[in-house]
């Protein structure tokens, strides 16, 4: 038998807090061998990023490790010094850190940071240390090394600076590598090409890996190996085929049916976990999972499961896991259908036609000496149609200008040119222009909820405020009447109310969002990623609740994301932008199915699919997002596009293509060639998953 | 607290000084002149033979009341203008704040000498020219906390529902900059105590036979190896005043940055 690489042994994490320990981390038991990718997946509090800290031994001052043991490379590092870690820090364990900015040192070059950790942990001179910063930035696939070992931080783009995390991780060639959500702030399509670069590297080193995460989507298609936390316990382990085609534990089995697929039905709701995640202060004498867990018996209020090992590894802790191995209980996770029609209707509640917007960077000092506008092109001559009681999904990579356009829509900003028309009579573009009566229509429910709310006001005097804009005639009470019946729209109860918004937790300030974007019974609610900072298990709620607001209210939605799974879930007609154009338009089921727009085709490959059996034929695209400063002639996708014809696509802009029925795509490869072309992956792109 | 403790004295001070103090401040006591100090005179007397422990109470009314109003005010306009600022940027930004970055390389006392040399020294003009320079200090601050706030999802629902500017200015924005306006102005205050005393000093503060703690300080420097109590007792009145204010402001910060936490 091999010495795994990590090995933890009923570990358990406490920080300390006012008047006393509590407990983060309960009895967690995981090994991870070399060559092995193991998924460590969680909601947040769930303590992923602490065990992630603890096994390297790099806690917070005020955490301790209350019990058991971990061991490395099958030496027993629970109580080594601080000065004993250091030894193997860097050179024994690394770190891919989330956010690659911060943890960049912004006054250092690039190369002069990568090549310290080899000059220290090496021994290397200079030359030698920056002559391997260029090779390891040569193999995270930077292209032209030399220039950037030379740049800062700061000059390089987020997927850039991600991979020189990566690189400096892997530069002291370190046995373990724990990533820590290193793709949360990356656009899919970067995403892609990063966790490619992961598999890659991991075996080049013959390293092993703990891959913190919480999409389970991620997890399928990267890790052997899952270990699922859930407040602080590890509820299963197991190999990722057994976990994700038979899941055992009600927890996992419950957030796999959560994730949004791409529905045919009209009204199907994502199946929800009820509840919120356990606080660290109180932990619950029965299993912590009880709480929301459908399946739970008296037993399991009373008394904690043990972490039974059923084989080889795999890992349970669920009173009743026998029984739902042999199948004869059923974890419920069907969707619950809402009697309500909402079939969108004839009419358009928004047209928007030839909107532009660019943004100039001329200061007083130019406009003064008459320089011309260096601006940047967000929105480029982009035309849409909302129907009544439908959602427009609008997608795109970041940069792509489909928050700016949502912007423009709703009057934040103010469109250069173009025409805006509200339940078919006229929209001024400027906000100050607007009547009540039109503004009253069009709300918004924005992506970060912290920002959301003022701070200072209680959730019932923001809701009220809304309403008291809108009617004034509204007495007392019928105002307090209204913002229950909202509270409720929303599922939270009348008393949230009287709460400040520093006392809900982040899903919870969205609904309150929610619900003050519906005050005012608008025709068009705009949703800017809402669901994008939340946990998975809170985004199935929100997005449920979306879905039923608009059979209740009748409302249609503008809804923004980059996450193309959310948008299908949710949206019946789609908009995909690059660059500031729309390139291609059509329902879901037109946009998915091929013939598609290439860049469609590069983002919709880029999902990962929540099934570690499905090999993802994915599509990579290369290269950055080209700047909006300089625009690329012809096709704007022509730098990236992996189906680029020849020189027509840098000369000329492609043709808007009919595929029917309102499926267009703007490409200079005919519908009927794409559409043969796309049964088969392009040659040159291709990466097999888990081909090798 | 031992800075709420010390300003609490020196206010009540202020407030009762007129019962406090055994003589009044001009009072000359005859045969008195140059005493240490003992039971009768708790500093002793000056060189013309006044209480100094009268005057230095006497002058705490000036030295608290007039940087007080002179900071409330500054604090005043300095969140009207900063808040307007930092909500509008662009071009009525730039000019404003480089116009006030102009005002402030200048040193403060100097313009102060300046100003008051210019429009002669009374009580009403210390208030306006320490408001004058004091003004833009509390605006950079405000606008700054302002231009982080400005472009929260809050303020832009304020507007999608057509709020006033005003009613986005001064109840969706100024609870947030509260904080920092609070500590700014407490901080601005124990400037303008310092001020004011520097102008006394100078001889461009409250003009004699008002007690003024500068004043007091540069009367008694003549004299300092005859009577060193006539200059400690004001002096030591002004860093102990300054002292606790500033410790006020500290304390002020902590209880915020506390509360910051929370929010």
């Amino acid at each position: 038998m091999t010495t795994p690489v990590i090995a933890a042994e009923a570990l358990s994490i406490d920080y300390k807090l006012e008047g006393g320990w509590a407990n983060a981390l309960l009895d967690i038991s995981l090994e991870i061998n070399s060559l092995e990718i193991h998924g460590l997946v969680g909601e947040s509090g769930s303590g992923k990023s602490t065990l992630a800290l603890a096994l390297m031994r790099y806690l917070a001052p005020n955490a301790r490790i209350s019990g058991g043991r971990i061991f490395f490379d099958g030496e027993e590092i629970t109580h080594h010094s601080a000065a004993q870690m250091r030894a193997l820090w860097g050179r024994g364990f690394s770190l891919v850190p989330q956010d690659a900015l911060a943890s960049l040192n912004p006054s250092y070059t690039i190369g002069e940071q990568i090549a310290e950790i080899t000059r220290l942990h090496d021994g290397l001179t200079r030359a030698q240390a920056r002559a391997g910063a260029i090779e390891m930035l040569r193999r995270v696939k930077i292209a032209d090394p030399e220039t950037v070992a030379a740049r800062y931080p700061h000059q390089l783009s987020g997927g850039m600076q991600q991979r020189v995390t990566i690189a400096m991780a892997l530069s002291a060639r370190p046995r373990l590598l724990i990533l820590d959500e290193p793709t949360t702030s990356l656009d899919v399509t970067t995403e892609a090409v990063i966790l490619d670069l992961f598999r890659e590297l991991i075996r080049e080193n013959g390293a092993a890996a703990l891959y913190v995460s919480h999409d389970l989507g991620l997890v399928a298609q990267l890790c052997d190996r899952v270990t699922v936390l859930y407040g602080g316990e590890v509820m299963a382990s197991a190999p990722v085929t057994d976990l994700f085609k038979r899941p055992l534990h009600p927890y996992t089995i419950s957030l796999l049916a959560s994730l949004p697929r791409p529905t045919t039905g009209v009204e199907t709701r994502l199946p929800t976990i009820p509840g919120a995640a356990p606080s660290l202060a109180e932990r619950p004498r029965g299993c912590v999972f009880a709480d929301r867990c459908p399946a739970a018996e008296q037993r399991c209020h009373d008394e904690k499961p043990a972490l039974e090992v059923i084989h080889d590894g795999r890992l349970i802790k669920c009173h009743r896991w026998r029984e739902i191995a042999d199948g004869s209980l059923q974890i419920d996770t069907s969707p619950k259908t809402r009697g309500v029609d909402a079939a969108p209707r004839p009419g358009h509640v928004l047209q928007a036609i030839s909107i532009r917007k660019t943004f100039g960077r001329r200061s007083l000092f130019d406009r003064w000496l008459g320089r011309p506008s260096s601006g940047v092109r967000a929105v480029d001559d982009v035309s849409l149609a909302i129907r009544r009681r439908s959602t427009l999904g609008l997608v795109g990579e970041s940069g792509s200008g489909k928050t700016t356009l949502a912007r423009c829509i709703i009057g934040l900003e103010t469109a250069d040119s173009g025409e805006l028309e509200l339940l078919e009579l006229p929209l001024s573009l400027r906000l100050n222009e607007r009547k009540p009566a039109e503004l009253r229509e069009l709300q918004m429910v924005f992506q970060n909820p912290n920002d959301a709310l003022n701070p200072f006001m209680t959730v019932g005097a923001a809701i009220s405020r809304t309403i008291r804009r809108l009617d004034r005639t509204l007495s007392r009470e019928q105002l307090h009447d209204r913002v229950s019946a909202l509270l409720n729209a929303v599922r939270l109860t009348p008393e949230y109310a009287d709460r400040y918004p520093s006392e809900l937790s982040g899903g919870e300030k969205q609904r309150v969002a929610i619900a003050r974007a519906f005050a005012t019974n608008p025709a068009l609610v705009l949703a800017d990623e809402p669901t994008s900072s939340l946990d998975v298990s809170v985004q199935s709620v929100i997005l449920n609740l979306l879905k039923d607001l608009r059979a209740e209210q009748g409302a249609s939605y503008l809804f923004i994301s980059h996450d193309l799974r959310a948008v299908s879930y949710l949206a019946d007609w789609i908009v995909v932008m690059y660059l500031g154009e729309i390139v291609e338009t059509g329902d879901v089921d037109q946009v998915y199915l091929a013939p598609s727009h290439p860049y469609t085709e590069a983002l919709i490959s880029a999902i990962a699919v929540p099934d570690p059996t499905v090999k993802q034929g994915r599509i990579r695209l290369e290269g950055e997002l080209p700047s909006a400063r300089q625009l690329p002639s012809g096709c704007r996708f022509h730098t990236r596009c992996p189906r680029k014809v020849g020189a027509i696509c840098e000369q000329e802009a492609p043709p808007w293509q009919d595929c029917g029925d309102g499926h267009f795509i703007r490409c200079h490869i005919p519908a009927d060639e794409l559409r043969v072309l796309q049964q088969t992956p392009p040659e040159s792109a291709v990466v097999n998953a888990l081909g090798d | 607290m031992i800075g709420l403790l010390i300003v609490t004295i020196f206010i009540l001070t202020a407030i009762f000084g007129p019962w406090i103090a055994p003589y009044r401040y001009d009072e000359i006591i005859r045969g008195a002149a140059r005493q240490a100090p003992s039971a009768d005179h708790l500093f002793g007397t000056d060189r013309l033979g006044r209480d100094v422990f009268s005057r230095v109470v006497w002058g705490a009314r000036d030295i608290i009341a007039l940087p007080l109003l002179a900071s409330a005010l500054a604090v005043f306009l300095g969140a009207c203008t900063g808040l307007f600022i930092g909500y509008y940027g662009g071009t009525i930004d730039e000019l404003v704040s480089r116009t006030m970055d102009g005002l402030l390389a200048i040193p403060a006392l100097l313009l102060a000498m300046v100003m008051l040399g210019t429009i002669g020294s009374s009580a009403i003009g210390i208030v306006v020219v320490i408001t004058l320079l004091y003004t833009p200090i509390v605006a950079r601050v405000v606008r700054s906390a302002t231009l982080n706030i400005r472009d929260s999802g809050y303020i832009e629902a304020a507007k999608l529902r057509g709020e006033s500017t005003a009613f986005i200015l001064f109840r969706e924005i100024l609870p947030g900059v509260l904080p920092a306006l609070v500590v700014e102005g407490s901080l601005r205050f124990s400037y303008a105590i310092f001020l004011t005393a520097s102008l006394g000093f100078l001889g461009l503060g409250v003009q004699p036979p008002s007690p003024d703690w500068g004043r007091m300080v540069n009367d008694a420097r003549d004299s300092f190896s005859q009577t060193p109590w006539a200059l400690w007792a004001p002096a030591g009145a002004i860093a102990l005043l300054i002292i606790g204010v500033n410790l006020l402001s500290d304390g002020l910060r902590r209880i915020f940055r506390y509360e910051g936490q929370l929010v």
